[in-house]
């Protein structure tokens, strides 16, 4: 194990008395508890973590937060490999697995390297100018081999064995950031008697303070941070998550977030690793902070090169020098206290001002011995794969250095503010864009309303938290007493987009590090006609990485605006959205995954379908038979028997998936008449009546049948894929356009399982099992209704055909369902009776020429479905009025017919369109498509449904069935659709 | 987006399934309403950038259809009622 050379002897939030271990690429190393991967690999001397996304350049370690660009690796093996994650996010535990990326073979010899020497030849926008032609090579050639060589880490192939969470939480004030203005916030908040709900995305609260040399009270202030964090979790209205990234806010004040539970943890199989929070608060405070911007110059992404105050959380939060011989780049007095950190760690620091001395007033807290150089900019760094010396313009100064620290000031982090469509205005004298109007349900306090100077920070927090807790009707308890920070230097920024003049290559300095955008892409993009931000932002990819831009927006606005000699105002901002970091999709899916991705349902006999070898079929979300396979039988040939045991004896479905209505009440009766094209009110209890109901369109919504069970008492049978939409219109229906009506209804779907009995023999299968109702011809006629008992459980007996045969349709409890059905199955072995499947049954309504979901496509309407007939005049129903449209009633309307091959052994598709003349196809000849199509055991050959142009009138015409995705031409015949027992006698024998 | 149902309180957006535009009315008497009085009712909307008064289904709540006024642009709503006329309760 190697030592953590980088590491000093005393100070930091590190647990220095336990040692844990984890690997790199492979290599054993140590750290403490408290460290994260990016403070234990700079502890053990490695900055260089990973090959960049286009030109495979050596980067280290940048930063020290979820801005991250450079450091991001690959965690864990197999199913559980999280790429892509910011090497400053993750916290080091026993036995973590870290694995660099973008490289091969190795990380310090990378093949795909040579991709940086052909550089000039890789501008932005050369993908679109280069690979376009011919074009079918973008495909196979170059799509391919651009995925390989550019990119990030690699997704695994496995399922990922960890599981995830979901939930929801509601607070008056949710404060995000628990750095000092948050705090604050959420203290005085609180105080107030308000609900608040505090996220923060580190491992403890503090937020910047973790990692500063600063005292507050006479304290330093990490340990502050902590005693106001004990105070507030004390409190029973105050909610504190950490680990806890609000990733977007949306409409109605409500936000997203994603706790990670179990990511610091040695994984089991407890512990969710994420949570995902859906948060709904009635006032927002934005105290997310700012966000260091780098400093852009030739060689800025070689590793060794960190923002300062980076370099300042390293030595201070985790006791970690990341440089003996380091170089502060400024262009404001933040970084000033990066170089006496440092320098009292240990460290030799050069200090290089862009400003001249006289703006500067931060000089008197760095030791003598720190040498400053004002009015200077580094121009350019050496060093492939580590950062050893600067060079300074325009003294040309060189400096010998093995880390630079980089502040281009600082950028307030505002996308919570704008996700829901406020737009950031640029303020010139703080050198940033900030929300100025953020709502009357947001604010923003801290660095993320550009307010840099500490104490400042303290009283905004602490207003901002008084005032959302007023806007939540709660009162201030009187203003408490403020914290006192020292005084620190002001912040005295002038801006340096990129440095002047003196930036020897403009295609090694960098702007975007992730996506490896330089300054010489936003010059081509400049000259191109593409230098609205937006544009640029599209042409050279700038913040299209997974920081979204997070480092490099604001100096590429800065530059952009130098290139067009404009205001930055002018030069416009990119849109933020959410997300603002990246977000596993274990988190976003939660426990919705696998078998649980949707809910199944089984029907009461779903057991005896699963022993007796049923294929299934997702019917919506019903599991349903779709034939019974025996020995040696393929679909065909199961479909087959079925239907013709059916035909010839009986047999039996499970219809438990149709959607089932009860209603009661005096007006039920109207109520139904109203919905319906036909009537019920008039029709005579103990009797069923098929139904259609139309939409106000006029179209065919579904069908099914209506009972009358009493006087005021109906029960309906809807189609399985309807029947939420038939019940949601149905309660439209009577609470908007009829409320007057005394009806009352609910679904019973799932309290009835049901099952058809049908077959010549049904009636004989019945009569040995039903008792308390005579089933013969003259009692019991088709359309009856009874009730009897079956096994000694109630049963419901609706004499109803789909078949075409004689068959009842059987209702019981649906915990008698399996029972009732195996009791009829027992009654029925005489009679060999079957279990038949979906594909049977849609068999038999084709051959019966019943209309099913195919015909009932919303387009269609009563009378094209040869149903018109059955429509009422005499009463007002929804649809009647549109159905008497010209349009509707024309003679040239696609109408259901029946169809057969002119050769009995040719078959067709469903889909197949109809044309007049063979060989002639095309949208503008078509007369119609082919609905439905099986073969039919009864008829001996294929049949089929089929919508065509006047089609009743057509009876006897020879057609061709066309499908061009199945090779096919078929001569059929148009027949009438009944294809058996047309006048109904056997299901009314 | 959360609409505050009359009888469930503020329930998330996930719970409702949306109903069009609630300013049309079906015709009083639709045997004598003509084919403009349909066509209006059954397919003209307006489309406004601001108020629009809606229907919302509490579909995986109490089942109540719901009058919703939601500004389009912000997403706001600044009223929600029972669609149900309230005064009826007995048979008219």
């Amino acid at each position: 194990m190697s030592r953590q050379s980088n590491r000093l002897h005393q100070g930091g939030l590190i647990d220095r008395t336990r040692e844990i271990s984890f690997t790199f690429d492979g290599r054993a190393l140590t750290a403490h508890p408290g460290d994260t991967l990016s403070s234990a690999l700079l502890a053990n001397g490695i900055h260089l973590t990973g090959r960049s996304f286009k030109y495979h350049r050596p980067r280290g370690i940048y930063t020290a937060g979820a801005e991250e660009p450079n450091a991001l690796v690959t965690l864990g093996n197999g199913g559980r490999t999280a790429p892509n994650t910011p090497a400053t996010m993750v916290e080091v535990y026993e036995g973590l697995e870290a694995h660099s990326q973008n490289r091969w073979p190795s990380l310090k010899f990378d093949l795909l390297a040579v991709n940086s020497l052909l550089k000039p030849f890789f501008p932005a926008g050369f993908y679109y100018k280069t690979f376009m032609w011919p074009r079918s090579f973008w495909y196979r050639l170059y799509e391919p081999m651009i995925r390989r060589a550019a990119g990030l880490g690699t997704l695994a192939n496995e399922s990922d064995p960890d599981h995830y969470e979901k939930a929801h939480a509601q607070c008056d004030v949710l404060i995000v950031g628990a750095g000092p203005a948050g705090l604050m916030a959420a203290r005085e908040a609180a105080h107030s008697g308000t609900s608040v709900l505090l996220a923060d995305d580190h491992s403890f609260p503090g937020g910047h303070l973790t990692g500063e040399a600063i005292e507050i009270d006479g304290q330093p202030c990490a340990p502050w941070a902590a005693g106001i964090s004990d105070e507030l979790k004390d409190m029973e209205n105050v909610r504190l998550i950490q680990r806890t990234t609000v990733y977007g806010r949306y409409d109605g004040m409500t936000f997203g977030a994603v706790e990670r539970v179990g990511d610091h943890l040695v994984p089991d199989s407890a512990t969710p690793r994420q949570r995902s929070w859906t948060i709904h608060a009635k006032q927002l405070i934005n105290a997310t902070g700012a966000i260091e911007r780098p400093l852009v110059f030739t060689g800025n992404d070689r590793p060794g090169v960190m923002l300062a105050g980076a370099a300042r959380v390293y030595v201070n939060r985790f006791g970690v020098l990341p440089g003996r011989n380091v170089v502060v780049f400024t262009n404001n007095d933040d970084a000033y206290r990066t170089a006496r950190d440092l320098s009292q760690a240990g460290a030799t620091v050069t200090l290089v001002d862009s400003r001249a001395e006289e703006k500067v007033s931060a000089r008197g807290i760095l030791p003598e011995h720190v040498e400053v150089h004002f009015g200077q900019c580094i121009s350019k760094v050496k060093g492939r794969s580590h950062v050893h010396r600067a060079m300074l313009a325009p003294s040309g100064t060189e400096l010998d250095c093995d880390l630079v620290c980089v502040s281009g000031g600082w950028t307030p982090s505002l996308h919570l503010l704008s996700h829901v469509g406020h737009r950031p205005i640029w303020d010139e004298a703080r050198t940033c864009f900030l929300m100025k109007e953020p709502g009357n349900d947001a604010r923003a306090a801290g660095g993320a309303a550009a307010t840099f100077d500490l104490n400042e920070v303290l009283s905004e927090g602490a207003k901002a938290g008084r005032a959302a807790a007023k806007s939540c009707g709660h009162g201030s308890p009187g203003n408490s007493k403020l914290p006192k920070a020292e005084n620190l230097p002001a912040y005295a920024l002038e801006p340096l987009w990129r440095v002047p003049g003196s930036v020897s290559r403009a295609d090694a300095a960098f702007v975007d590090l992730q996506n490896d955008v330089t300054v010489a892409d936003l010059e081509l993009a400049q000259r191109e006609g593409f230098g609205h931000a937006e544009h640029a932002k599209r042409y050279t990819t700038l913040g299209m990485a997974t920081d979204q831009g997070k480092l490099a927006n604001m100096n590429a606005l800065g530059i952009l605006a130098e290139l067009q000699g404009c205001p930055i105002a002018e030069t416009g901002t990119t849109t933020f959205r959410p997300l603002t970091a990246p977000v596993a999709f274990g988190a976003i899916a939660g426990q919705t995954r696998g078998k649980a991705f949707r809910p199944v349902r089984h029907s009461a006999m779903h057991h005896w379908h699963e022993i007796h070898n049923a294929v299934f079929t997702h019917a919506g979300l019903w599991m349903r038979p779709y034939y019974y396979p025996r020995k040696g039988e393929d679909f065909a040939a199961a479909v087959k028997r079925e239907v013709l045991s059916v035909r010839s004896s009986v047999g039996m479905v499970d219809v438990s998936t149709l959607g089932k209505i009860e209603l009661k009440g005096p007006d039920a009766g109207v109520f139904l008449d109203r919905l319906y094209i036909n009537s019920f009110s008039r029709m005579r209890v103990n009797r069923a009546r098929y139904g259609v109901m139309l939409r106000e369109d006029g179209m065919v919504f579904d069908d099914g049948t209506v009972s009358r069970l009493g006087p005021d008492h109906y029960f309906i049978t809807v189609t399985t894929a309807n029947a939420s939409a038939v019940m949601q219109h149905m309660e439209f229906c009577h609470q908007v356009h009829w409320p007057q009506l005394d009806v009352q209804f609910c679904t019973v779907s799932e309290a009835w399982a049901a099952m058809a009995v049908a077959g010549p023999n049904s009636r004989d299968v019945l009569a040995r099992t039903v008792k308390g109702l005579k089933l013969d011809n003259d009692t019991f006629p088709f359309m009856a209704v009874g009730e009897g008992t079956i096994a000694g459980a109630p049963a419901r007996i609706f004499r109803i055909s789909f078949s075409g045969e004689l068959a009842y349709e059987v209702y019981t409890p649906a915990g008698f369902g399996a029972g009732v059905w195996e009791a009829i199955m027992e009654a029925g072995k005489p009679d060999g009776i079957t279990s038949y499947g979906t594909e049977a049954m849609t068999v038999m309504r084709t051959e019966k020429g019943h209309v099913a979901g195919p015909e009932l496509d919303g387009r269609t309407t009563a009378a094209d479905l040869g149903l018109g007939q059955m429509m009422s005049t005499r009463k007002d129903f929804i649809g009647r009025w549109m159905t008497d449209r010209s349009g509707l009633a024309g003679k040239d309307r696609l109408q259901l017919v029946g169809l057969k091959p002119v050769r009995v052994d040719e078959t067709f598709h469903m889909g197949a369109h109809l044309v007049n003349d063979q060989g002639v196809t095309g949208v503008d000849v078509s007369q119609g498509h082919i609905t439905t199509s099986v073969y039919s055991p009864t008829c001996g050959h294929f049949i089929g449904l089929a919508l065509l142009r006047s089609g009743r009138a057509r009876s006897g015409e020879q057609l061709y069935a066309v499908s061009p995705l199945h090779d096919e031409s078929v001569t059929v015949e148009v027949v009438n659709p009944v294809f058996t027992d047309p006048n109904g006698e056997k299901m009314r024998g | 987006m959360r609409i505050p149902c009359p009888w469930c309180g503020d329930r998330p957006l996930s719970e409702f399934t949306y109903g069009g535009d609630a300013s049309k009315k079906r015709p009083k008497h639709p045997e004598k309403a003509s084919a403009e009085a349909w066509l209006d009712y059954v397919y003209l909307r307006d489309n406004p950038a601001g108020k629009h008064t809606e229907y919302w289904h509490h579909s995986g709540g109490c089942r109540a259809w719901l009058k919703v006024t939601r500004d389009t642009r912000s997403h706001e709503i600044s009223k929600a009622v029972l669609a149900r006329p309230q005064s009826d309760g007995a048979r008219s």
